[in-house]
């Protein structure tokens, strides 16, 4: 039985498919595990490590390197806020700190009903909205402790449920062409290529 | 001359609340670059991005044709396009992946058939989530209309993208630790020689990487050709390019403007664009990102060109302008940034996982009022041993250029600011607080 449910087993196996060689897809398919169980579970690993002929060991190796991929259970909501050069001087550094205030919690922490894990971020490219907040990798944009708090009431009535999708729901648009264009093809064109290449030679 | 007289080359589709659907992508002239572009043979192509002599948009502005003409004898080739935009205050790709995805395939799949690969990725960074969902649906489309895939438009060609999501990591923006975290593994930079991209690059073929800026100018050049868009600028600075004006501004955003033709003045006071400083004035600006040394003032004229910027002992990087007024804590800044690289050292290098953690724990004390006189010299000495001599270009001691980066900001702040360094010393604590 598959470690995958409701349908992402396929698209793990399209994941596989889509790449030239099956590790590339080692990151894209622990996203899909966070989709899944909120998190990257040590099973979630142990699925991933089978797909892309890897040992457990180097899955953990490769995801603990990555800010976004989380080995511990983290909240419905990871709340990040920058407080990065743009955001810093737009009090970014105070808008974490009325955040922790606010959800009772510091940073790294998450809120004990498990809606909200709060974190420090660096840059997030949306500077000109400073300081820059994001849930779940969606922007926000709350710039004062007034739409903070705002955010985090409506969040926590289940409002906008369809904009900011569960952590660990990254990419909700499928692909939907299954492998590559058509490998036969893009075989025979290499082949030509490099016919032609040392025919110049 | 008018500041917005110059064409709008990338952003002109932006203007439209739906410049993201395919339905606005092809009422705007969608693929009229990329069907000329098949019509051409792939050397003509390359000719006219040659001709418009197009600098690469991600940092190094290295020249995308030179950078595509070392791969013109290779057999087997991918093309990577660089869109972990984490450069501290850039967001202009942000921009571009949301707002225009379609244009991005396009000029995707023109540099793909320009260099007769039939593979090409789009690494964007996992905080994209919208950018991702946004360039997935652009390939959808691309495919559902025959601009991608098997035989593009009936010319036989046939070319496969795949969008790749990163995880949250600023090194991955490098293009061999790109290279790295798009084969699944860490983002660990390359050692350069012997893995240049373009000789040894993803799963050890010859791959050119583009950053998602050159890309989204080559449906335009295509259509227009590169004299046109050479045409525009000056020197080697050609075309337009898209700055990312933020910090202590009344307008911060996204600017597409003709290179070298304003000044860094210009894009900060004028009413078109930044709008001038609400508080005080101009105490000090970044200009091309936190890896740059600092302007101040009297070097506001410069114009927004790469060799101008150069010239003036700095670099214009990846577009992004940070401005910090009069009121501005200068400790506080080159703290903040250090954090920035110490957090995102990979730890590969000791110069640059070790020295970045001592600089910022330093320049924390210091921020704090809990500094010692010899703490100035003890962080200048720091940043000497990651680039030796404290010149620009810096020295590198490592294998990527993260960590020679690290002493712009903290070199710069001293070098201009030492009496506030002082101050917070003298005053046991930070004299804006």
């Amino acid at each position: 039985m598959s470690y995958f449910t409701d349908g992402r087993q396929a698209r793990a196996e399209q994941l596989i498919a889509i790449y030239p060689e099956q590790r590339s897809a080692l990151i894209p398919l622990c996203h899909l595990v966070q989709e899944q169980d909120g998190y990257l579970s040590e099973e979630g690993m142990v699925a991933v490590a089978e797909l892309c002929g890897v040992t457990p060991a180097e899955v953990r190796g490769t995801a603990t390197f990555y800010d976004m991929l989380h080995t511990e259970p983290v909240g419905k909501y990871l709340v990040g806020v920058c407080t990065n050069i743009a955001c810093l001087l737009a009090g970014g550094l105070e808008l974490l700190e009325h955040a922790e205030g606010s959800l009772g919690v510091r940073v790294g922490a998450t809120t004990e009903d498990g809606l909200f894990t709060l974190e420090e971020t660096e840059c997030l490219a949306d500077c000109n909205i400073a300081p820059c907040v994001q849930v779940n990798h969606r922007y926000v944009r709350t710039t004062t402790p007034e739409q903070f708090d705002a955010l985090v009431s409506e969040l926590r009535d289940g409002g906008r449920a369809s904009e900011i999708p569960s952590h660990g729901t990254l990419i909700r648009t499928r692909r939907d062409v299954d492998l590559a264009a058509d490998p036969g093809l893009v075989a025979q064109e290499r082949a030509a290529r490099r016919a032609a290449v040392e025919g110049q030679s | 001359m008018s500041l917005t007289d110059a064409p709008k080359i990338i952003t002109a589709r932006a203007q439209y609340d739906d410049s993201h659907t395919l339905e606005r992508f092809l009422a705007t002239g969608g693929n009229d670059g990329l069907k000329k572009a098949l019509t051409m043979t792939p050397e003509a192509v390359q000719a006219e991005v040659d001709a418009a002599s197009l600098l690469g948009r991600g940092g190094a502005g290295f020249p995308a044709g030179r950078k595509w003409a070392m791969l013109r004898k290779a057999d087997v080739s991918y093309l990577v396009v660089n869109g972990d935009e984490s450069e501290p205050a850039t967001f202009k790709d942000h921009l571009l992946v949301e707002r225009d995805a379609h244009q991005l395939v396009e000029g995707v799949t023109i540099a793909s058939y320009a260099l007769q690969v039939n593979q090409a990725f789009i690494f964007l960074r996992g905080e994209f989530a919208l950018g991702l969902e946004r360039v997935q649906e652009a390939i959808n489309d691309a495919y559902k209309t025959g601009a991608l895939g098997t035989n593009i438009f009936g010319s036989g060609f046939s070319l496969d993208i795949v969008v790749h999501p990163g995880a949250g990591a600023y090194i991955c923006g490098e293009e061999t630790a790109l290279l790295e975290a798009l084969e699944g593994k860490r983002g660990y930079p390359r050692i350069k020689p012997p893995f240049f991209p373009a000789a040894i690059g993803l799963y050890g073929e010859p791959t050119v990487v583009n950053n998602v800026e050159t890309m989204s100018n080559l449906p335009w050049i295509v259509l227009n050709g590169g004299a046109a868009f050479a045409a525009l600028g000056a020197g080697r600075s050609t075309g337009t390019r898209l700055f990312a004006l933020s910090g202590h501004v009344r307008n911060p955003g996204v600017y597409e403007l003709e290179m070298v033709k304003h000044t860094f003045r210009d894009l900060i006071f004028s009413p078109e664009l930044g709008g001038g400083v609400p508080n005080g004035d101009v105490k000090a600006i970044i200009p091309g990102g936190v890896s740059a040394p600092w302007f101040y003032p009297e070097q506001l004229d410069i114009p927004l060109g790469q060799d101008e910027v150069a010239e003036q002992g700095s670099m214009l990087g990846s577009g992004s302008i940070v401005v910090m007024d009069t009121n501005t804590c200068m400790v506080r800044a080159a703290w903040r940034i250090t954090k920035f690289f110490s957090r995102e050292s990979c730890g590969q290098c000791t110069p640059c996982r070790e020295g970045s953690g001592w600089l910022e724990r330093v320049l924390w004390r210091l921020e704090n009022g809990q500094g010692r006189m010899e703490d100035l010299d003890l962080l200048l000495d720091l940043c000497d041993n990651i680039a030796p001599g404290l010149g620009w270009p810096p020295q590198q001691t490592t294998i990527c250029v993260l960590g020679p980066s690290i002493p712009s900001s903290i070199h710069s702040a001293i070098s201009r600011f030492r009496d506030e360094f002082l101050a917070h010393i003298t005053q046991g604590k930070c004299p804006h607080a």
